[in-house]
C-alpha cells in the first residue's frame, strides 16, 4: 500500500475464497487467516467442500469454498453474508454470489471466464460484462495471464503456473486489506522450503497480484481493520477436531496417564484420529479398530489398563457404541467417548452439521444408564472441553459424552496456547490405603466415584463387568433391593459432579422478558446476534449457553426463574426444548429451531428473538 | 510401562488355589467348563508371571463366568466382545499376561469380526473358545459350530445352516497358534495352554467342551475312551501323524488332500507317512489337517500350528520407541507450538 493512500478502518469484514476444488482456496483461505492472526485480528472460518471426493472441474458441484470473518473485535462465528468474495471461476460465482451482501466486492478470474466455462456454470451471457452485477464492485483481474507473465522464466508448465493463480488473487486481497505481503512470504518459505521453485512460483503470483491492485485504480478503498483486545499470549489458528485431539494430548501429560486412542474412521470425526495418529511421539497409543464396536470395547480394555482412553466417532458410530457405553457405566470405568455430530438420522448428511445427536447422548443407551454430558462451543475451545471430558473421567472414574459437531470440526478460530500450569491438575482417585481394606466398589464420600486400580497394581486382583453388583463389594447379586440402590447411586455419582462445575453465566439483562439459550456449536451465532441486539439498546434479553449438558450446572433453575420467557435455540427437531422442560417443567419456553444441516445465521436469531419480544 | 519385565517360568510360587477366587463355582454338575477352570488355574501357577499381571477377560456365556473364579484382574464384559476389550487392553499395557475366554456362539457368531481381525493382526492374547457346539445359556439355541441335522431350540427338524471350522477360520484369518483339546484331556489342555503363553503372537485354543444339558456326548465319538483312538489323531511336532490302538493308521497326503492309510508296521515307516511340522508358515497343510473330520478321517488334537511371526502389540510399541527416539518435540506445548504462531502482547 502506498504512503498517501486514503485508508477506510472497519470492525469487521467477510471474506469468502472460492474457486474449483483443485484451485487451493482452502490454502489460500487458511494463509490469509494466519496473516490475520499475526495481524492481531480476532477471526473465525468455516470450510465449505464439494460432497463428492473428485466433482468434475468447472462445475458447480466441484465449487471449494472457505469463508473467514476477521475483526478488530472479538470474532463468534464465519459471518451470515460476505463482503468480499474472490471467484476463480463461473462456477464459483454461480454457487456464491448468493453469499455476497450488496454493494460487496467481487475479485474475478476474469481469465478464466471462457465460454466453455461459462457454459459448464450455467451462464448463457458472461456475467462481467453482460451488467448483471452493476450492483457490486467487480475487479476483473487477468490472474492467469498475469501469473503466467511473472513465472514466465521459472520454466513451468502450465498446469504448475495455473496452481500458482491462488497467490495472484491472495496478493490482490492482501491489498484491498492494507496488508503486505511479507507474513504470507514468511508462511511460504516455511511451507515450501524445499522446494526452491514452487516457493519462487507462488512468491512471484502472490505479489504480481498485489501490484496488479496496486497499479489499477481500484474503485475500492483498501480497508484497515485494527487488532483485537485479545488476551496476552502465544496464538495459532485450530480446528475443533484439532483441538480435541490436543485437549487429550494434554490431559495426558498432565494426569502421567497414557493416552490410548481406539477409533473407527466416520466424517467428520476421522481427523482427530488422523492427528493422534501422528502424535506417537507423545507415546499414544492408537488403534483403528474393526468396527465400532470394537473401538469401544478397546477403550475399554485400555482403561482398566490404567490408561486415558478415548474413541472417537460420528451419529451412526456412536449408535453402535452405546452397549459398550451400558458396559462403562456399571462396571464404573473411565472413558470419553467424542461424537462430532452429522446430520441424521442413518447416513443423513454426512457432511453436513447438526445437534441432533444430544437425545442419544442423554438416553441412547439400554436400563438406567447415567452418562456424563458436555458439548462445545468454538473450534478453539474445543482444547477445553476434550481436556475437561478427560479430566471428569478420570477423576469421576466414570464415561463422559463429549459432543461436537461438522460446524466445529472443520471451522477454526485463533487459539491462545495454553501454558500447562494453567490447566486444572487430574487427581486420580487411587486407594492408598493397604490393599486388605480396599473393596472394588468402595467410593469417595465426596463424590461417590470408585478408586481406579489397574492391572500391574499388586493386591488389588479384582473382577468387574456387565452383571449387577453388590455395593461395595461388587460381587454378583441379584438382590432386588441392591439393584435399586445401584441404580441410584449410579444416578447420584453423576449428579454430584454438578457440584464442581462453573456457574451458568449469563450475558446481557440478569433478569427481563426473554432469556435466550444455546448449547453446544451454536455460540457464536447466537452470542452475536444478542450482544448486536444490546448495543442496539435492547434492555430486556439476557443468554446463556450450555457446555455442561448432564448433569446441568447447579444454579440452571435460578438463572431461568427470572425471566418471562426462554427462548431455546438449536440445530434439530427440539431435543434440548424437551429436556429443559423435563428438568424444569415450571418455566415458560419457546423455540427457534433449523434442521438444514447448516449453522445458525446471526439474523436469524436476531430474527427470532425481536420476533419473539414483540 | 509400570511393569516389571515378567519373571520366568517357575520363578514365583504360586499355587492353583493362589488363582482361586472366593467366588461359588456355578456351573452345571459334570460341565467340561470345570476341567478348563482347572487347568487353567494350574498352568497360571506355573507361568512365573506375577499374579497382578494376569488378566482374564471374557464375553457372555457359560464359558465366560470364567473370569469370576479366576482370582486375578478380569473383566466380564460383552456378548462377543471379549477380544475387542482384551485388544485395547493388551495395546495399552503389552506386559500384561491376557487370557481371552469365549465360547462357539461368543466367539464364532456374534464375535466373529473380533475373531478374524484378532487373527489377523497377531495380537498376543490367548483366547480359549469353550465349544460345547450349542448355546448353553440361553437354553439350547444353534451355534456356528452347531452339526448339521442337530436338533435345536431354534432347529426342531435339524440345523440346515453350514458349520464354521474354528481351525480353519483362525487359521485362514492368519492365527500364528492353534490348539484343538478335548475337555477329558487334562495333562494335553494344561500343556497347550503353557505353549499358548510361550507363544508370543495370537494364541487359539479351541477346547471341545462337552455340554451335559443340551450337547451332552456330542463329543464323545472323538473323545470316548472307546473311540478315541481310532477318532482322534494327537498332533505332535516333528512326530509322524499316526493314530489308532497300536498306532495302525497314518495320514498321508494323496495330491491337495489328506489320506488315512493303514501302517503295516509303525516301527519302520515309508516317506508317505506325513510328519507333523507345526512351525510351518504355510497354512495349506495345518488347513487341511483342521478339517479333518469322520468319518473319512480322525479329528486332529493337540497343537496344529505354533509359527513366530512379529505380534500387532510388539509393532505399535516399536514403532512408537522409534518414532520418540527421533521426535522433534518432547512436550505437548511443544506440539501446540510447531506451525506458524503468533504473539499478542
Amino acid at each position: 500500500m502506498s504512503e498517501n493512500s486514503v485508508v477506510s478502518e472497519r470492525k469487521k469484514m467477510v471474506i469468502r475464497f472460492s474457486g474449483d476444488s483443485g484451485d487451493g482456496m482452502q490454502l489460500t483461505g487458511d494463509l490469509f487467516s494466519q496473516a490475520s492472526g499475526l495481524a492481531g485480528n480476532d477471526l473465525t472460518t468455516i470450510p465449505d467442500y464439494p460432497a463428492e471426493i473428485r466433482a468434475p472441474q468447472g462445475t458447480i458441484g466441484g465449487v471449494s469454498s472457505f469463508q473467514v470473518q476477521v475483526g478488530g473485535t472479538e470474532i463468534y462465528t464465519p459471518g451470515d453474508k460476505v463482503d468480499v468474495l474472490v471467484v476463480m471461476n463461473p462456477a464459483a460465482l454461480a454457487a456464491n454470489l448468493s453469499f455476497l451482501k450488496g454493494g460487496g466486492t467481487i475479485i474475478a478470474d476474469a481469465d478464466n471466464f471462457t465460454s466453455r466455462n461459462l457454459k459448464k456454470a450455467e451462464f448463457d451471457e458472461n456475467p462481467l460484462t453482460d451488467g448483471s452485477l452493476d450492483e457490486f464492485h467487480v475487479i476483473r483481474a487477468p490472474a492467469a495471464t498475469l501469473t503466467s507473465e511473472a513465472l514466465k522464466d521459472l520454466g513451468l508448465d502450465r498446469k504448475a503456473i495455473a496452481r500458482s493463480k491462488n497467490m495472484f488473487a491472495l496478493g490482490i486481497v492482501l491489498y484491498l486489506f492494507s496488508r503486505s505481503t511479507d507474513d504470507i512470504v514468511q508462511f511460504l518459505e516455511k511451507k515450501f522450503g524445499s522446494k526452491p521453485t514452487l516457493l519462487q512460483a507462488n512468491t512471484l503470483a502472490l505479489e504480481a497480484g498485489f501490484s496488479f491492485a496496486e497499479s489499477v485504480e481500484l474503485q475500492d478503498v483498501p480497508v484497515y481493520i485494527p487488532p483485537a483486545k485479545l488476551k496476552k499470549g502465544t496464538y495459532r489458528n485450530v480446528d475443533g477436531n484439532k483441538a480435541i485431539a490436543w485437549g487429550f494430548l494434554a490431559a495426558s501429560e498432565k494426569s502421567g496417564r497414557t493416552l490410548s486412542i481406539c477409533s473407527y474412521p466416520i466424517t467428520p470425526a476421522s481427523e482427530i484420529l488422523h492427528e493422534l495418529a501422528a502424535r506417537k511421539d507423545m507415546g499414544t497409543i492408537v488403534f483403528q479398530a474393526e468396527d465400532e464396536i470394537a473401538a469401544a470395547c478397546a477403550a475399554i480394555g485400555a482403561s482398566f489398563a490404567g490408561n486415558l482412553s478415548v474413541t472417537t466417532t460420528s451419529g451412526p458410530g456412536a449408535s453402535l457404541k452405546s452397549e459398550a457405553m451400558g458396559l462403562a457405566i456399571i462396571s464404573e470405568l473411565p472413558m470419553v467417548i467424542v461424537n462430532v455430530q452429522r446430520a441424521g438420522p442413518s447416513t443423513g448428511l454426512p457432511t453436513k452439521t447438526e445437534q441432533s445427536d444430544l437425545n442419544q447422548a442423554l438416553y441412547g443407551r439400554h436400563g438406567d444408564a447415567p452418562i456424563v454430558v458436555i458439548a462445545a462451543s468454538s473450534p478453539n475451545d474445543c482444547f477445553d472441553f476434550a481436556y475437561k471430558a478427560a479430566q471428569l473421567a478420570m477423576e469421576h472414574v466414570t464415561p463422559v459424552i463429549l459432543l461436537s459437531d461438522s460446524y466445529l470440526a472443520s471451522g477454526t478460530s485463533p487459539w491462545r496456547i495454553p501454558d500447562m500450569d494453567e490447566l486444572e491438575e487430574i487427581n486420580i482417585p487411587r486407594f492408598e490405603k493397604p490393599a486388605e481394606e480396599w473393596e472394588p466398589y468402595m467410593r469417595t464420600e465426596e463424590f461417590m466415584n470408585r478408586y481406579w486400580m489397574s492391572p500391574g497394581d499388586k493386591g488389588f486382583e479384582h473382577r468387574i463387568g456387565g452383571l449387577e453388583k453388590k455395593e461395595n463389594t461388587g460381587n454378583l447379586t441379584y438382590e432386588p433391593e441392591n439393584h435399586e440402590k445401584m441404580t441410584k447411586i449410579r444416578e447420584e455419582k453423576i449428579n454430584r459432579i454438578a457440584r464442581r462445575l462453573p456457574d451458568q453465566k449469563v450475558i446481557g439483562a440478569r433478569k427481563g422478558k426473554l432469556l435466550v439459550v444455546g448449547w453446544g456449536s451454536t455460540f457464536g451465532a447466537i452470542n452475536t446476534a444478542v450482544t448486536e441486539l444490546l448495543d442496539e439498546g435492547e434492555k430486556e434479553i439476557g443468554f446463556t449457553h450450555f457446555n455442561y449438558i448432564n448433569p446441568l450446572p447447579k444454579n440452571t433453575a435460578e438463572v431461568f426463574s427470572s425471566f418471562d420467557e426462554i427462548l431455546v435455540c438449536e440445530l434439530n427437531n427440539g431435543q434440548f426444548i424437551n429436556y429443559l422442560e423435563t428438568k424444569f417443567p415450571e418455566f415458560q419456553y419457546r423455540s427457534r429451531k433449523k434442521i438444514q444441516g447448516q449453522p445458525f445465521f446471526t439474523s436469524e436469531i436476531k430474527a427470532a428473538i425481536i420476533n419473539h419480544l414483540s | 510401562m509400570s511393569l516389571e519385565t515378567v519373571g520366568k517360568e517357575g520363578e514365583t510360587t504360586l499355587s492353583r488355589k493362589d488363582f482361586a477366587s472366593d467366588q461359588n463355582v456355578r456351573w452345571c454338575p459334570g460341565c467340561g467348563d470345570y476341567v478348563i477352570l482347572a487347568n487353567m488355574q494350574k498352568a497360571f501357577a506355573k507361568m512365573g508371571d506375577k499374579k497382578e499381571n494376569f488378566v482374564s477377560i471374557s464375553g457372555i456365556g457359560c464359558s465366560s463366568r470364567i473370569t469370576y473364579y479366576l482370582d486375578t484382574y478380569g473383566i466380564h464384559s460383552i456378548h462377543g466382545r471379549a477380544i475387542a476389550v482384551s485388544t485395547g487392553l493388551k495395546l495399552a499395557n503389552p506386559k500384561l499376561n491376557v487370557w481371552t475366554f469365549t465360547g462357539d456362539g461368543d466367539c464364532m457368531a456374534i464375535g466373529g469380526n473380533h475373531f478374524i481381525h484378532a487373527c489377523r493382526r497377531n495380537i498376543d492374547l490367548n483366547i480359549v473358545i469353550f465349544n460345547n457346539k450349542i448355546y448353553g445359556m440361553t437354553k439350547g439355541q444353534s451355534s456356528p459350530t452347531t452339526p448339521l441335522g442337530t436338533k435345536t431350540k431354534t432347529a426342531p427338524e435339524g440345523t440346515y445352516e453350514n458349520t464354521f471350522n474354528i481351525g480353519e477360520v483362525a487359521i485362514s484369518s492368519g492365527a500364528t497358534f492353534f490348539a484343538r483339546v478335548p475337555d477329558n484331556n487334562h495333562a494335553l489342555l494344561e500343556n497347550v495352554m503353557m505353549e499358548a503363553y510361550r507363544h508370543k503372537g495370537v494364541s487359539v485354543i479351541e477346547v471341545l467342551q462337552n455340554c451335559v444339558i443340551f450337547t451332552d456326548g456330542i463329543h464323545e465319538i472323538i473323545t470316548g475312551k472307546d473311540t478315541r483312538d481310532d477318532n482322534q489323531v494327537l498332533l505332535e511336532h516333528g512326530k509322524p501323524i499316526l493314530f489308532g490302538g497300536d498306532k495302525t493308521y497314518g495320514i498321508q497326503a494323496d495330491g491337495m488332500k489328506l489320506r488315512k492309510t493303514e501302517i503295516s508296521d509303525p516301527d519302520n515307516l515309508n516317506g508317505s507317512t506325513l510328519v507333523h511340522d507345526a512351525a510351518e508358515a504355510d497354512t495349506a497343510m495345518h488347513v487341511a489337517l483342521s478339517r479333518m473330520q469322520l468319518p473319512d478321517h480322525p479329528v486332529a488334537s493337540g497343537i496344529i500350528r505354533n509359527v513366530e511371526s512379529k505380534s500387532f502389540d510388539s509393532s505399535v510399541h516399536e514403532t512408537i520407541e522409534n518414532v520418540r527416539k527421533n521426535r522433534t518435540y518432547d512436550t505437548v506445548t511443544d506440539v501446540f507450538k510447531s506451525g506458524n504462531t503468533w504473539d499478542i502482547n
